[in-house]
């Protein structure tokens, strides 16, 4: 499980380099939804196979679809390719990467120091639901009332 | 090497019979169409016409594989593969019969349902890719269709969820033994066989490749075998959605004993692709728009109440 | 609600089951070489010259075939006998290019261009589809068998004019009807 892990998680990283540094906004897309299939392996392969599936739909299966429905709608043409290629110059992305490299040698050090083990226990349907609608039923509902709240005013923009 | 769930002989098996047997549909949709339009069809090549696949897959392999200058190259060769993979994936847990299948999930319908909506894609960057307003065109009414179909699809699945209290197909195929969910879950069952035609985008609901209107959409631009893995790719869905629909509300592959399970599965899984090709047959598409009032306004309230209803049934039964 | 109902849900199985019903009813392909279908006598098919009763060719190289012919595809040359009637020197269809119409038969004062019902004229190469007057003439009389343009019209020969033989009434003068 371990191996596949880490193989997950080099994909995950690589394919979201890509989707920075893809001048091609569509193909910068095909490298998030496949960043978000590989986060859904690694979820996997820590014992959640519910939420990794559950990654797979709404996220890679449903929202990037709706992503990738707009970018149809804006016809994108040559010139945004190159307009995209003059905003990637080094003196522009230097200073972010630099300044993120920092927070990541940050991170690895307290990844080092805090070493946490990580066991993988499957945590199935079952588990995720009964937590979900026992300790966790009031988030449920109020998650579910603001999604509603949404839904009525997307509603009444689509009706206007 | 065992006769096993997952075994590489089992996978191998499954694997070639699926492809295969989709291949052969090419074949018996034109016959069966041909006999409902009181013809023929193809009756030359071989016994029957039986070698007619081999022959079209002769064509389809030495024409030119085109693409388009103009085309993105990346999405355009990866868009038929995606579909391919995706669907045959998804035959990965289907329980054919008692120890034939490929995985034994915990997780299977929705997995099923994640490699479902991953086909979106498929269709979506081959129409993209293509630089053709006809294809976007088809591209742009795919997605909104699978989209929307997907949700009621999940949810109409719910009910039998339910019933067998499993995401496991085989455990819901054995939940079946004192009674098919066909009965209790008439509803579901209808709403998922709608929302399946809808989301391999067969007739009457191939809007998105629609040759009237918009001359066959989203694989306008293809040709060779890229059209052919589209091609194939709709057959797969085909079947997909016939397994499908065999295990979760006609008892998979229960039956009397005088047959083995896998026949019991092979003739109910035929039976739904005679049906879809009837319904092919039989009824004109709709327009875009009514399909999408029709899944928003109709199919998905009465899956809601569907679901609504089930579980307060086994509440008080229980 | 009912009506929504017998509208929507009824009507589609009814359709279903109309179509599932032409499963038992008899196939009408014609299995087209094994089984060769019927053909109508006036089906519009391969063009033939035609001879009258007597053997001789009907065409008078009239040209009204070639005018009427809305894909020109018919080709000829007039010329002359001995006696002053005309023929065509060449006769020329250009099979590649004739939409099978039968403009050409409807103008023929002779009947001497027919369509048959000969619809096999498939060939490799697109040259072997101008038929030339020899290939077009055929030994027999066609679908009018005892027709011939001179008996009707009459004939000047070296000392008798039309209309001037025994059992021979005159010729109409056809500018009279212009009057």
């Amino acid at each position: 499980m371990m191996i596949l892990f880490y193989i997950a998680a080099t994909v995950a990283v690589v394919s979201t380099v890509g989707v920075i540094v893809q001048s091609n906004i569509v193909h910068a897309l095909i490298y998030l939804i496949l960043s978000l299939l590989a986060v859904a392996v690694v979820f996997f392969s820590l014992g959640a196979p519910f939420v990794a599936v559950l990654e797979a739909i709404v996220y890679a299966g449903a929202i990037m679809v709706l992503f990738l429905f707009v970018i149809m709608m804006l016809n994108m043409g040559q010139h945004t390719l190159d307009q995209e290629k003059t905003w990637m110059a080094a003196k522009d992305w230097a200073l972010p990467a630099g300044l993120a490299a920092i927070l990541l040698a940050q991170l690895l050090y307290v990844l080092r120091e805090y070493r946490v083990d990580i066991v993988p226990n499957e945590v199935g349907v079952l588990e995720v639901s009964a937590l979900l609608f026992g300790p966790y039923v009031l988030a449920v509902e109020l998650a579910s009332i603001l999604l509603l709240a949404g839904l009525v005013s997307a509603y009444h923009l689509a009706k206007k | 090497m065992t006769w096993e769930v997952g075994s590489y002989l089992n996978i191998g098996v499954i694997l070639g019979l699926v492809i295969f047997i989709a291949a052969m549909l090419i074949w018996v949709e034109r016959r069966l169409l041909g006999l409902w339009q009181e013809r023929l069809g193809p009756n030359r090549v071989g016994w029957f016409g039986l070698l007619q696949v081999a022959a079209d897959m002769i064509k389809i392999f030495t024409k030119e594989d085109w693409i388009p200058p103009f085309a993105d190259r990346m999405s355009f060769v990866l868009a038929p593969a995606i579909i391919m993979v995706v669907i045959l994936t998804s035959f990965a847990v289907i329980p054919f019969a008692p120890g034939v299948g490929v995985v034994d999930s915990n997780i299977g319908i929705l997995f099923v349902l994640a490699m479902a909506s991953l086909g979106a894609y498929s269709v979506m960057l081959g129409g993209l890719s293509s630089d053709n307003k006809y294809a976007l065109l088809g591209a742009l009414r795919a997605a909104a269709q699978m989209v929307s179909y997907e949700v009621f699809m999940g949810i109409s699945l719910l009910g039998v969820v339910a019933l067998s209290g499993s995401f496991n197909l085989r455990e819901i195929v054995i939940a079946q033994s004192d009674g098919w969910y066909i009965f209790p879950q008439f509803i579901g069952f209808v709403i998922f066989l709608i929302a399946g035609i809808a989301e391999s985008h067969r007739l009457p609901f191939d809007i998105p490749e629609a040759e009237q209107e918009i001359c066959s959409g989203y694989h306008t631009e293809y040709s060779g075998m890229k059209f052919g893995m589209f091609f194939v790719g709709e057959y797969l869905g085909l079947v997909l959605i016939a397994s499908l629909l065999t295990v979760l509300f006609f008892g998979g592959w229960l039956g009397p004993a005088f047959l083995p399970p896998i026949f019991w599965f092979a003739i109910k899984a035929f039976g739904f692709i005679a049906f879809f090709i009837l319904l092919r047959a039989a009824i004109p598409r709709p327009r875009y728009d009514q399909l999408m009032t029709y899944g928003w306004l109709f199919l998905l309230p009465l899956s809601l109440l569907n679901l609504l209803v089930t579980g307060a049934i086994i509440l008080v039964t229980q | 609600m009912f009506n929504l109902i017998k509208d929507t849900l009824l009507s589609q199985v009814v359709t279903l089951w109309h179509v599932f019903s032409h499963a038992f009813v008899k196939a009408d392909t014609v299995q087209y070489p094994e089984e060769q279908p019927y053909m109508f006598p006036r089906w519009r098919g391969r063009i033939i010259l035609s001879r009258d009763p007597d053997g001789e060719e009907r065409c008078v190289a009239c040209n009204l075939c070639a005018v009427a012919c809305p894909v020109d595809c018919i080709a000829l040359q007039k010329t002359e006998d001995e006696d002053g009637r005309w023929y065509p020197e060449f006769f020329r269809i250009n099979f590649s290019r004739c939409i099978m119409c039968g403009f050409c038969e409807e103008a023929c004062p002779t009947y001497a261009i027919q369509l048959t019902p000969d619809f096999e004229m498939a060939e490799y190469t697109r040259q072997d589809m101008v038929w030339e007057k020899e290939d077009l003439l055929i030994s027999g009389t066609g679908k009018y068998h005892d027709y011939s343009f001179y008996r009707v019209a009459g004939k000047s020969i070296k000392g008798k004019d039309k209309g001037e033989a025994l059992n021979e009434a005159a010729p109409v003068d056809v500018r009279s009807l212009l009057t």
